[in-house]
């Protein structure tokens, strides 16, 4: 397996979506292949860091006068632009 | 009073139609719960669109109202979150169009450039690297990081990656093809791992890995 070959399936791989034969093809090269081996790594980390630390949360004062902002304006029906 | 029997036993009907079901028939409070358990991920969708935080507030307000107003059409074999989504989309762009007027704003713009699609930084990162930063140095980064990406990949790794939702909900929601949302996760994925390694590789000299050490326990990883 060459390395184009390999990152054609990276996100197969990171999601889990390959047969298991195809899998060990896929880490056999990983075991071969330092770069490859990199590069699954830090993205499946940077996939982790991204979930794990919530971009744009609402402070909860915020959220709730927005949100009983919203369900005034429904309440009111369709008086919108 | 009709009964209906499947001969495959029970239909299992998705907590979101009942609730829909529930607004239908004039219960608002089932609205409310709808709106409560999205309002965070629409917000953020928002946010990555318009990138403004006011434009994101409104934008989260009007998806909202939009879809209690059109909730006739929702159909119940669609998903209400990928609905909801789709709304939500159609409202940032529309934001986004008004604020840059004459520049047309799509999620489906031509994205069909090379960068980004093959590793060029392969240096490897520091063992558990956010933690060479606080909370709000690594917030600051991880959303500057973000904001280099294209719109459309912004959100396709936001609703796959972040929130989890599956390739076809993705492509439901941003009326994209499945190939289309494949594409731009890779590419998505490939460009924050390249620029994410900017600050969390190994780095070569103790000078510089004192320089970004963690203001938090001193902890500092060296290569």
């Amino acid at each position: 397996m060459t390395c184009t070959e390999f990152l054609a399936k990276l996100d197969d791989m990171i999601d889990g979506n390959v047969a298991a034969k195809l899998r060990e093809e896929l880490e056999q090269h990983l075991k071969a292949c330092s770069h490859c081996e990199v590069v699954y790594n830090t993205t499946r980390k940077t996939i982790q860091i991204y979930r794990s630390n919530e971009l744009y949360e609402l402070p909860s004062s915020l959220r709730d006068r927005l949100h009983t902002a919203i369900m005034a304006r429904c309440k009111k029906g369709c008086g919108c632009s | 009073m009709t009964t209906i029997q499947s001969l495959e036993g029970e239909i299992e009907i998705h907590p979101d139609v009942a609730l829909v079901e529930q607004v239908r028939a004039g219960d608002i409070a089932a609205y409310d719960t709808l709106v409560r358990k999205y309002e965070r991920q629409i917000f953020r969708i928002a946010q990555h669109i318009t990138q403004n935080r006011e434009d994101a507030e409104d934008v989260m307000q009007d998806a909202f109202l939009k879809a209690y107003e059109k909730l006739d059409q929702f159909q119940g074999n669609s998903k209400f979150y990928t609905w909801l989504v789709r709304i939500t989309v159609n409202e940032s762009l529309m934001r986004l169009r008004k604020r840059r007027t004459g520049k047309l704003v799509s999620i489906d713009e031509d994205l069909e450039t090379e960068e980004g699609a093959v590793p060029r930084d392969i240096a490897d990162w520091a063992p558990d690297p956010e933690q060479n930063y606080t909370q709000t140095e690594l917030g600051q980064i991880l959303e500057k990081t973000i904001k280099g990406l294209p719109p459309g990949f912004r959100v396709v790794f936001e609703l796959r990656d972040v929130q989890g939702l599956s390739t076809e909900d993705t492509a439901e929601a941003l009326g994209l093809s499945i190939p289309a949302v494949k594409s731009r996760l890779l590419r998505a994925r490939l460009q924050l791992r390249e620029r994410l390694s900017r600050y969390f590789k190994q780095k070569k000299s103790a000078s510089e890995a004192g320089r970004k050490k963690s203001s938090k326990a001193g902890k500092v990883t060296e290569a």
